[in-house]
């Protein structure tokens, strides 16, 4: 089969979602990963790619002319599979993809697609609470792949880098400006996350909670009441309403497990649950529970962390 | 201006999600639908803001059956000024965005609203479906929408922080948070819902491009250890040696 991965590329970077969409694509067939701008695409081979069509015309993507690109490259290649991360980005371009080469799309698949007869995709659907297998029947296939659910892996292959040329006509939307959330990675990508709610009592308590996850690596989140009130941004916002996560370890701190708030990260690896009240819902998602006050245990863990990270 | 609002139905956010005929459907048994919150609490209410600031209609489009009804008219009690329902089981993000942009080409609108995604199915497909058959711009996960004559201004969630865009009308957007603040339906809205028109509309034919053939339930959870809060090293090595995830 013939692949086509659409590849994001950031102040000339390519996104840790593109690689896993990369190694995802070389699972299924020969992938041909298509980006744009100035991108060092050297580390695509790596992880999969066989080629590599960079557009330089086009240095940030915007939906039509990146759709443009994509379906050029699938028309130039022949491929019968495009694949994209569920991203922001992939969010705004694969459906545009799909309907321009009228192909069936499954949208958030988490495992790689089952061939043997029918092409069937299996999606994370009802906010994480089940899965559905998504057959797709038309003769080209849109896949976008959860962040956080296939482990790149690194083949050691090098690929053959080309530059294409194609018109892209206008874009629509004009950028103006770029509000940063800070240093870090963004939430759907990380994978150590530490999160706390209203039982932290207040904004001015928050500090624990970074210290924790500066001692980690990890990027903080909250429950939906904590970014109602205002005492934390609304793009930390995780659940059924909000963000949905599928880190490798997920944090959560006075936080009770609504069925809205886990629906967003039940899809966690590891789950550790700090909570004052044993009966708290959460404790039953949970694979780690510490009944106890977060103004305790958060210092607590984050000293023994401290200590570990020393030794290693 | 003219504006229209795509609103799907969904189950509440607190129904138990389980399915039947062999794990091929959903089990309505017992759920309660409301509108998906992203197009009734985002799309829907900046609309009606727009409208209420710049003169105009907000017409809500659905792709359903009659058991679809009650949730626009919910629509309509917000505040929408009429209503139209695709009369159609709705197949796939492919099919109803078919419908509705079929519906909307026909109609012109200056902005086409969606939601960010529905709760059940999570697909973030229709906008840039719909964008796409009508060849127009397409501003996915939007926190923040201004319009002054015909250039819109809106936030957009991008990795790592958001980005301000510019735009012309006609375009499609999907809404995020941030975008409105949710409203209450009044007594004197839900009044005016009964009447206000509603009307339905006969599918296009389109040909299935994707269909679900069958549910899975996520695996359960092994019972929690509970650790000490005074042994945080035990946690510590737990997360490393047997979770293996620091
Ligand atoms: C349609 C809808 C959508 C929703 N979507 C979301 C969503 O996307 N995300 C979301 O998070 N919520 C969502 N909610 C809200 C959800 O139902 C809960 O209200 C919310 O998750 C509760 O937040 P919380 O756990 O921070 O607060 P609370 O429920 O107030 O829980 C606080 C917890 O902290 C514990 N606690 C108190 N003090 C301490 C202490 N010192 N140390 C340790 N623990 C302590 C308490 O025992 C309690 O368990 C939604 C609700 C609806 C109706």
């Amino acid at each position: 089969m013939s692949v086509i991965v659409f590849v994001e590329s950031k102040n000339g970077n390519v996104s840790k979602a593109s690689f896993e969409a990369v190694s995802y694509g070389s699972k299924i067939g020969d992938v041909t990963a298509v980006t744009y701008g100035d991108v060092d695409a050297t580390a695509l081979g790596e992880f999969g790619a066989k080629k590599v069509l960079v557009h330089k015309g086009l240095s940030s993507a915007n939906d039509q002319q990146a759709t443009k690109l994509v379906v050029a490259a699938v028309e130039e290649t022949g491929a019968d599979t495009v694949i994209f991360s569920q991203d922001q980005i992939g969010k705004a371009i694969a459906p545009r993809v799909s309907a321009a080469l009228n192909a069936g799309h499954a949208s958030g698949a988490i495992e790689l697609p089952k061939t043997d007869g029918d092409f069937i995709v299996k999606t994370n659907v009802f906010s994480g609470k089940a899965f559905a297998n998504v057959k797709l029947n038309s003769d080209k296939k849109v896949i976008s792949l959860l962040p956080n659910s296939f482990s790149p892996e690194k083949i050691g292959g090098s690929a053959e880098i080309s530059e294409v040329s194609y018109d892209l006509g206008s874009a629509g939307i004009t950028v103006k400006d770029f509000k940063s959330e800070g240093e870090g990675v963004p939430l759907p990508e990380a994978e150590l996350v530490v999160s706390a709610g209203r039982g932290l009592k207040g904004p001015e308590n928050w500090g624990m909670v970074e210290d924790l996850a500066a001692t980690l690596g990890a990027t903080t989140a909250c429950s939906r009441p904590v970014a109602d009130i205002g005492w934390r941004p609304h793009h930390e916002h995780v659940g059924q309403t909000g963000v949905a996560i599928r880190p490798n370890l997920y944090i959560a701190a006075g936080i009770s497990g609504a069925i809205q708030h886990l629906a967003g990260v039940n899809g966690s690896k590891t789950i550790v649950v700090i909570n004052t009240d044993s009966e708290a819902p959460f404790f039953k998602a949970a694979d780690y529970g510490i009944v106890g006050d977060a103004f305790e245990v958060l210092p607590k863990l984050n000293e023994a962390l401290k200590k570990f990270k020393a030794a290693q | 201006m003219k504006l229209l609002v795509c609103i799907s139905k969904a189950p509440d956010t607190t129904s138990k999600i389980a399915f039947t005929d062999g794990d091929t459907k959903f089990d309505e048994n017992g759920v309660q639908y409301i509108v998906n919150p992203y197009d009734e609490w985002y799309a829907l209410v900046r609309a009606l803001e727009l409208v209420e600031a710049n003169g105009g209609t907000v017409t809500t489009i659905t792709v359903g059956t009659a058991a679809d009804d009650p949730t626009i008219r919910k629509a309509l009690a917000i505040g929408a000024n009429d209503a139209v329902r695709i009369d159609a089981e709705p197949k796939d993000a492919f099919f109803v965005a078919k419908q509705i942009a079929e519906y909307a080409k026909a109609n012109e609108f200056d902005i086409v609203f969606t939601g960010k995604e529905t709760i059940n199915y999570n697909g973030a497909q229709l906008g840039g479906m719909i964008a796409e058959f009508l060849n127009q711009p397409y501003v996915s996960l939007a926190e923040k929408l201004d319009i002054a004559g015909n250039v819109a201004t809106l936030d957009r969630m991008v990795a790592g922080g958001s980005e301000v865009i510019e735009v012309n009308t006609p375009f499609v957007l999907s809404a995020a948070k941030g975008m409105a603040e949710q409203r209450i339906p009044n007594m004197r809205g839900i009044m005016a819902a009964r009447t206000k028109p509603l009307t339905v509309v006969p599918a296009t034919e389109v040909s299935n491009l994707s269909e679900i053939v069958s549910y899975e339930m996520p695996a359960e959870k092994s019972a929690c250890k509970y650790i000490e809060a005074d042994n945080m090293d035990e946690l510590v090595e737990l997360l490393h040696n047997e979770a293996k995830v620091i």
